[in-house]
């Protein structure tokens, strides 16, 4: 158990560290990182002025070493639009964005996770159909555009709630559920397809001729297995909603780190994005690596195979 | 009821020996019994006529503005008419036509972009699973490091930096999109090498180039197929968003993304604007997913039992 997590913790480490190349040489692939970040009017005296400033003409290696020994303790630089530190700006975004993120989630657990039981247990009903129809529409409709027309309807039409901002309960109720119908339509066919999978097992067989009772059966032996996937799938589409909301939260005017990106980019406030984009990769990998582990804690399979 | 499953069982047994021609055949004769696997194919074939012959069927020009006749409703609504199926927009114009054309950005984003994300991610893959050891290691390292990132967050950041061009949306899914391909190939790869043809073509002296190209290649194309229909419908579902957020193509270019963007601004007064290439998108997204689980069905025998 404790090999396995260390060489989980050593390959996010890893990760991270190519993380952090990416960010960097990013902004540097066009081979111009001044013009891309001040503004298409500037004289060549203030392009090169700025360029001064922000260290872009030494040497690329040292360029490196001054952004790794920043980001190590969480300085990014200042912002170019704000004129003040970049990471303290994304932290004061963060909680808009959990709060959203999960509140999607779950909302999507609350309702995928039983349509794909009763759907896997009784494939062809009703139900199933029901489930099966909502994983593909979660699927296929662009959210963003659902996000638009939900507002049409359920905020100027009917006015149920309101259509941005984050000044009341309500206001996260539309863009929790747009952010969340995708995940929802996956977890319905994960648990669905992990049941009917299970379901036909030997030890499944081996329960029902012992004579256990059909609600045992379900609740010791297929429920315990259908919640492996569903952990792991729980943990990325968490990381995805964080990196994901950017469309959501650009809608719905929700303050989080999402619409802080779309935000940025159209101001050209790069090492803000740099910020962001650092910080986000890193919750999701430690989200990753949550993940493995509750993973080898429900599964004992991995906890011993390594 | 045990009669069908033994049928079943057979059937995948024999579609083990059968080639990828054969398959097709016998995809043919599936896609009849499937129902919604056929409605896929034909709203995947719609979208394809109607970006070849978007400017036979286009009945105006989509760049040409009439702005006497701008914010017109469908012809359903009171103060519409025939004249335009889908309404206008607010430079008067006519949204059918643009319609037609974005097809041909989402199309050609979509082709072109598996296109670069599969053959680059099949050659990594393929090397990586058939080399092994060191290389195997590195390759797939490198993989896992993009496929864990916030994929939505990296593509904004690039579009922004390299800027809006057809090209550049192109080059941005087809490399940032190739380690899924890679991650599907090697594991096929492997699979294919523990099996007993190769292990017999071995056995006869059959070099590497033969055995790559001979036998793993045939038996890859089924799987890659598959992920390929998904992960067009995804780059256009993309391309359409970040059209949204007005980083992909030029805002001159009829596409789905930027008339969403546009139709965004009227919403509440001409909500017509933003819900058509709102439902485009749709029904190409729903058509290419039924399209792709169908095709993984048949293409896939191992996974059929799991249907139902």
């Amino acid at each position: 158990m404790q090999r396995y997590f260390l060489s989980k913790l050593g390959q996010s480490v890893l990760l991270l560290f190519g993380v952090l190349l990416l960010v960097f040489f990013m902004v540097r692939v066009t081979g111009d990182p001044a013009s891309l970040m001040i503004s298409r009017e500037a004289s060549p005296e203030a392009v090169e002025a700025f360029r001064e400033k922000m260290g872009f003409n030494d040497p690329i290696l040292i360029q490196f070493g001054r952004f790794l020994s920043g980001a190590v303790v969480g300085d990014f630089g200042n912002s170019l639009h704000f004129k003040s530190p970049a990471m303290p700006m994304v932290m004061e975004r963060v909680p808009a964005t959990v709060q959203l993120a999960g509140v999607a989630l779950l909302m999507a657990a609350v309702v995928g996770i039983p349509l794909g039981l009763v759907g896997g247990f009784n494939p062809g009903s009703a139900v199933d159909s029901l489930g099966r129809g909502l994983a593909l529409l979660g699927q296929s409709i662009p959210n963003f555009w659902l996000a638009l027309i939900m507002i049409l309807f359920f905020a100027v039409r009917l006015e149920w709630f309101p259509s941005f901002g984050r000044d009341e309960w309500k206001s996260v109720i539309m863009p929790a559920f747009v952010l969340g119908l995708p995940t929802m339509g996956q977890i319905v066919r994960l648990t669905r397809s992990t049941v009917l999978e299970i379901r036909g097992e030997d030890f499944i067989r081996t329960a029902h001729s012992k004579g256990l009772e059909p609600r045992t059966i379900y609740v010791k032996h297929v429920l315990r297995n259908v919640a492996i996937p569903l952990v792991s799938v729980i943990g990325v589409q968490f990381g995805y909603m964080l990196g994901g909301s950017i469309y959501i939260e650009t809608i719905f005017s929700w303050p989080g780190m999402g619409q802080l990106v779309e935000q940025s980019v159209g101001w050209r406030d790069f090492p803000l994005v740099q910020a962001v984009a650092f910080f986000i990769s890193m919750v999701v990998l430690l989200l990753n690596l949550l993940t493995d582990v509750a993973y080898a804690v429900i599964d004992p399979r991995i906890r011993y195979g390594k | 009821m045990a009669n069908k499953e033994r049928t079943q069982a057979a059937d995948s047994l024999l579609d083990v020996e059968r080639t990828f021609k054969d398959r097709l055949a016998y995809a043919g004769r599936f896609l009849w019994r499937d129902r919604s696997g056929i409605i896929g194919l034909v709203l995947f074939l719609v979208v394809v006529v109607a970006a070849v012959f978007a400017p036979q069927f286009s009945p105006y020009d989509p760049l040409k503005q009439n702005l006497r006749d701008n914010k017109m409703p469908p012809p359903w609504s009171a103060e519409g008419n025939w004249d335009h199926l889908f309404g206008t927009d607010n430079l008067g114009r006519d949204a059918f036509s643009r319609i037609l054309y974005g097809t041909r950005v989402s199309l050609t984003v979509g082709f072109f972009g598996v296109l670069i994300a599969g053959t680059l991610g099949m050659f990594i893959g393929a090397i990586a699973g058939y080399a092994g050891g060191r290389v195997d290691a590195v390759i797939m390292g490198l993989v896992n490091l993009v496929l864990s990132l916030p994929y939505l967050l990296f593509v904004v950041f690039v579009a922004a930096i390299l800027g809006r061009s057809l090209v550049n949306v192109i080059l941005i899914f087809g490399i940032t999109d190739s380690p899924i391909f890679a991650r599907v190939t090697r594991g096929e790869v492997l699979r294919i090498r523990e099996s007993g043809y190769v292990e017999s073509a071995i056995s006869v002296g059959a070099r590497w180039p033969r055995i790559l190209f001979d036998h793993i290649m045939p038996n890859l194309m089924g799987p890659l197929i598959t992920l390929a229909t998904f992960e067009m419908s995804r780059m256009i579902f993309y391309e359409a968003g970040l059209g949204f957020l007005g980083l992909s193509v030029p805002p001159t270019v009829p596409s789905w993304g930027n008339m969403l963007a546009n139709g965004r601004k009227y919403l509440t007064s001409s909500p017509w604007i933003a819900t058509f290439p709102g439902l485009a998108i749709m029904f190409t997204s729903l058509g290419m997913n039924l399209l792709g689980d169908w095709l993984r069905d048949v293409l896939d025998p191992r996974l059929r039992r799991s249907r139902k």
